[in-house]
């Protein structure tokens, strides 16, 4: 059953082979013998979930089933769930219960879905590898000396380890594609407001996004079709019409225009990833598609214009946290000042503090205009590369991460280099853009390699479409790491 | 050398919705603490802010009131800084582009006229309270207020002494309450004046040294800081010394402002737009919608009134200080007409408001409602009785005795205007004065009023003066 699509299992609970409480145990089970090795949850709530899975046997006993209804899926440790700790994975909020539901959780609970648990994470969404997270490094299952990617490394290693149907992540500036492609699944964000943030803790507003990560494509499609929608509490939420993700997913890609951009192609990219990308290039030749060579020359800007803006967000969103009204609070402290910068010293991680130092710098008087005005412009001229390249092409193609999955500690020590990591992915979220991740085979070391495809505004459906028919024609998205 | 003060004012005015400026919790006053405080006050998180519809509509109205341009599109910014009643450790405000920009208001001083600029008008939200004194060696932090909708209105540094800045806070202060955007109410914090006084030479072009004088919360204490202010300023200039830009508080029980213990430990709020929020756009429909529901504001009521009733623009200012005083007297016109507005004027401003302010009520509250008070001016009006006796009877209609005629009725109060009746008792008093008379004809006035005292004392004051007087002198004449 671990590795049915959710078509299936939804099938199998309709058709009473299983319940959902049997199947939500015997991936309670699986994580109870696989999570102390791999690290992916966080919190986990037998009680809570079997409960869900309870009720949602009695809405398929009368009846009332929905793709998701029974169905087990992780939640990202960034989404407040009500009455479930909810730590973000910071010693911040180690022993913060959330007191509501994120919209996300709410649309899943109203589908009938199970809540498994919730998933490891970088620290505040903020790292690339999950060993930023105060619950501790996540480990990848394909290689456990290798970090899954992160910050949704938690999600991934669940998807990969099939320790849950599907979960849920976020992406910033690439944390749902880049442990998709480091875990060998498939993870989607959708464009910029098409999914609610409103309970979904930020890192940095105007580039956050949720989204699905799962098996295949399909599996995303269908989760994507609940964590969508327009929410009054999120003023960044777009009111348009529901979609159906999964409408397009059969069309044929004859005629299909990939854009692949010279700069994702260049130095930096390891040569095993680039075999990789470029044997499913040719894939999807095979299927009828057809290759445009493209530039989006502002690409090297994308990482300094984002460790300016991600940064200075954060910087101001994570003031919150100041041991005044819940969450960590520093045990001694003689007057307020001492208290705020106790509590802060000790609660956060220091990569957290780094950005925060950062943020905080670029937006202080005298180098606002230097820094933090200087990259809202330049994040325009990004975003307009996109919108020059999608006249040309109907997606865009490249690697998602320049090297498969590092191993634990390598780039710890070094920001910059762990950062430059981001650089296939990050553009993407400047722009507001949709993008995804599917797995399109291995590298040297026997570690998954990830093909990144990027989808002009609201175009999930159609990318959807393209990972799919790849997704039909190969098998690498159905591979389980051995020995687990 | 004259030194001249220069004074600039920023108002916060709590803007009257019921729920925040960017959540739906509730803005009533007097709630147990931290009862009015939602995840989205509290900043738990993952919460976000959302715009509050009505106090957006209510600043609209205050710009259109004051001349002001109302930015087609404005934007949202947070102000960082750490302290524990502001939740979020940003306020959100409004920095670069307000909603509201460059208008003015026209103030009385004394007998004299100013235009005061108001620089621009902002939205912002509110943070808690902070209660030092509750709580041995703590402070309780009361988030109820948190995230209540303000509008930061921002004076030029046009006024030139305690009694402008007074005059305009005054004006202010009524108008957003013409505008029923604002309750005005100073004592439970619902506007709220910080005064920024700095002194210079006379002639010189160049601002001296501000200092910030914050909450001052009602206009005695506004006059009264800003007088401390100054003299504090000047005593230090003239000794040598310089002025330190800073925060002060005034202390009423001292009478004396002193330098704040200082709240924010940075002086940069590292101001930048809030990406939770969107840039506001506001359509010239809208705004136009907003244009139509604005009431008779203060300045074209009291230019109404002299042009209409004939009223001095003292007057008028008087009557027009408040929307509830204009429209019980606009009240009282509908009856008595244009002929008798200085009589009704008079009335309201004079006995109605002596009362009023006498036993602590509201014009809203007064037992004598503008019908009866229309009643008895149109008695005095057609001599039926004369001013003062109205007085008696104003006082019979304060006590519930009943409306204009009944008491005049039942207590016998008619005047007399019975030539004849009149006639007999002044041939009365003049048989009972002959010196009276005598110093009148030697050229004394004051003896006539000597003698229509005592005819109307003859009268039990019931005798039409004017009557009195016109037949004295007809008699004295010869």
């Amino acid at each position: 059953m671990i590795n049915n699509s959710l078509k299936q299992l939804s099938a199998a609970l309709a058709a009473k082979k299983i319940s959902s409480r049997e199947l939500t145990q015997s991936y309670l089970d699986r994580i109870a013998q696989l999570n102390p090795t791999l690290n992916a949850f966080i919190t986990l709530d037998a009680e809570k979930t079997l409960g869900q899975a309870d009720a949602a046997d009695r809405l398929i006993a009368a009846g009332k089933t929905g793709p998701l209804t029974g169905i087990p899926i992780a939640q990202k440790d960034i989404f407040c769930a009500k009455g479930w700790r909810t730590t973000c994975g910071s010693k911040m909020l180690a022993n913060f219960t959330a007191p509501y539901d994120a919209q996300v959780i709410e649309h899943f609970d109203a589908a009938g879905a199970v809540n498994l648990g919730k998933t490891n994470m970088d620290e505040f969404a903020m790292g690339s590898s999950n060993e930023t997270s105060h619950f501790g490094p996540v480990k990848n299952p394909w290689d456990v000396q290798a970090v899954p990617g992160g910050s949704s490394g938690g999600s991934a290693a669940a998807v990969a380890a099939r320790l849950c149907a599907a979960a849920t992540g976020t992406d910033t500036g690439g944390s749902i594609r880049q442990p998709a492609a480091l875990t060998g699944i498939t993870g989607i964000k959708p464009t910029y407001g098409v999914v609610s943030r409103f309970g979904m803790i930020a890192f940095a507003s105007s580039l956050d996004q949720g989204g699905p990560m799962a098996k295949s494509a399909e599996d995303c499609a269908l989760l994507l079709n609940t964590m969508a929608g327009f929410d009054t509490r999120d003023s960044t939420s777009l009111d348009r019409p529901l979609e159906d993700y999964t409408r397009s997913l059969a069309q044929p890609l004859a005629g299909l225009k990939i854009g692949l951009p010279k700069e994702y192609f260049a130095e930096g990219l390891a040569s095993d990833v680039a075999l990789a990308v470029q044997a499913a290039i040719a894939e999807y030749k095979k299927l009828g598609a057809q290759i445009v060579d493209i530039s989006l020359p502002n690409t090297q800007l994308s990482i300094p214009v984002y460790y300016v803006l991600a940064p200075a967000e954060a910087s101001s969103n994570l003031s919150r946290y100041d041991g005044v009204r819940y969450g960590y609070r520093a045990p001694e402290y003689h007057d307020l000042s001492d208290m705020y910068k106790k509590t802060r010293a000790q609660g956060f991680g220091a990569e957290v503090k780094r950005r925060i130092l950062i943020g905080t710098y670029v937006l202080s008087a005298g180098y606002y205009d230097a820094y933090y005005l200087k990259a809202q412009k330049l994040r325009r001229l990004i975003a307009q590369d996109f919108t020059e390249a999608f006249k040309k092409c109907d997606v865009i193609m490249g690697p998602t991460s320049p090297t498969t999955a590092f191993n634990l500690g390598e780039k710890s020590d070094d920001p910059v280099s762990m950062y430059l990591s981001d650089i296939y992915t990050i553009a993407v979220n400047l722009a507001g853009l949709p993008g995804m991740s599917i797995p399109v085979g291995f590298g040297a070391n026997g570690r998954p390699v990830g093909l990144q495809i990027v989808g002009n505004y609201f175009a999930e459906a159609k990318m959807l479409n393209v990972a799919h028919q790849y997704q039909l024609a190969t098998d690498w998205h159905a591979r389980m790491p051995s020995g687990i | 050398m004259e030194w001249e003060t220069v004074i600039g004012l920023e108002i916060h005015a709590q803007l009257s919705t019921v729920s925040k400026i960017f959540s739906g919790a509730a803005t009533a006053y007097g709630a147990a603490p931290n009862t009015q405080a939602c995840v989205v006050d509290l900043a738990m998180p993952g919460v976000l802010p959302v715009m509050n519809k009505g106090a957006v509509e209510r600043a609209v109205k205050f710009g259109l009131a004051i001349g002001a341009r109302v930015n087609p599109e404005s934007v949202f910014a947070r102000k960082n800084y750490f302290y524990p009643d502001l939740p979020k450790g940003y306020q959100i405000s409004q920095f670069e582009l307000p909603i509201v920009e460059k208008g003015e208001i026209v103030i009385q001083v004394g007998d004299k006229e100013k235009v005061v600029g108001i620089t621009r008008a902002h939205l912002e939200e509110d943070a808690g309270k902070s209660l030092h004194e509750d709580f041995h060696g703590k402070t309780g932090v009361d988030l109820n207020r948190a995230s209540t909708p303000l509008l930061e209105i921002v004076s030029e540094p046009d006024m030139r002494g305690s009694d402008e800045a007074v005059a305009y806070a005054k004006t202010i202060h009524s108008l957003v309450q013409y505008l029923e955007i604002c309750d005005g109410n100073m004592q439970e914090g619902s506007f709220r004046c910080d005064a920024n006084v700095s002194v210079r030479h006379k002639g010189t072009e160049k601002y001296g040294t501000r200092c910030e004088i914050k909450n001052l919360n009602s206009f005695r204490f506004l006059e009264r800081a800003i007088e401390y202010e100054v003299v504090r300023q000047i005593d230090i200039l003239e000794s040598g010394g310089s002025i330190t830009q800073e925060t002060r508080l005034y202390d009423s029980d001292k009478d004396e402002t002193r330098a704040m213990r200082s709240k924010e430990e940075a002086f940069d709020y590292r101001y930048f737009p809030d990406p939770d929020l969107l840039p506001m756009k506001l359509s010239a429909e809208m705004i136009a919608e907003i244009q139509k529901t604005l009431p008779e504001l203060p300045d074209a009521k009291r230019a109404r009134y002299v042009q209409q009733f004939g009223l001095s623009r003292y007057d008028a200012g008087v009557l027009t200080a408040t929307k509830a005083m204009a429209f019980y007297f606009e009240a009282v016109m509908q009856i008595v007409g244009a002929s008798n507005a200085k009589t009704a004027a008079n009335w309201v401003m004079g006995d109605l408001a002596a009362v009023l302010k006498r036993d602590s009520l509201e014009i809203t509250q007064s037992p004598v409602t503008s019908e009866q008070l229309a009643g008895l001016v149109l008695r005095i009006a057609d001599n039926t009785i004369s001013n003062k006796i109205g007085k008696d009877v104003f006082e019979a209609m304060w006590a519930g005795e009943g409306d204009t005629d009944a008491i005049i009725e039942k207590k016998g109060l008619k005047q007399i205007t019975d030539t004849g009746a009149i006639e007999a008792i002044v041939d009365e008093v003049l048989a009972a004065n002959p010196k009276s008379i005598e110093e009148f004809r030697a050229g004394k006035d004051r003896a006539l009023n000597a003698l229509v005292g005592q005819v109307m004392k003859g009268s039990k004051g019931k005798a039409n003066p004017q009557q009195v007087t016109d037949l004295l002198k007809k008699k004295l004449a010869g």
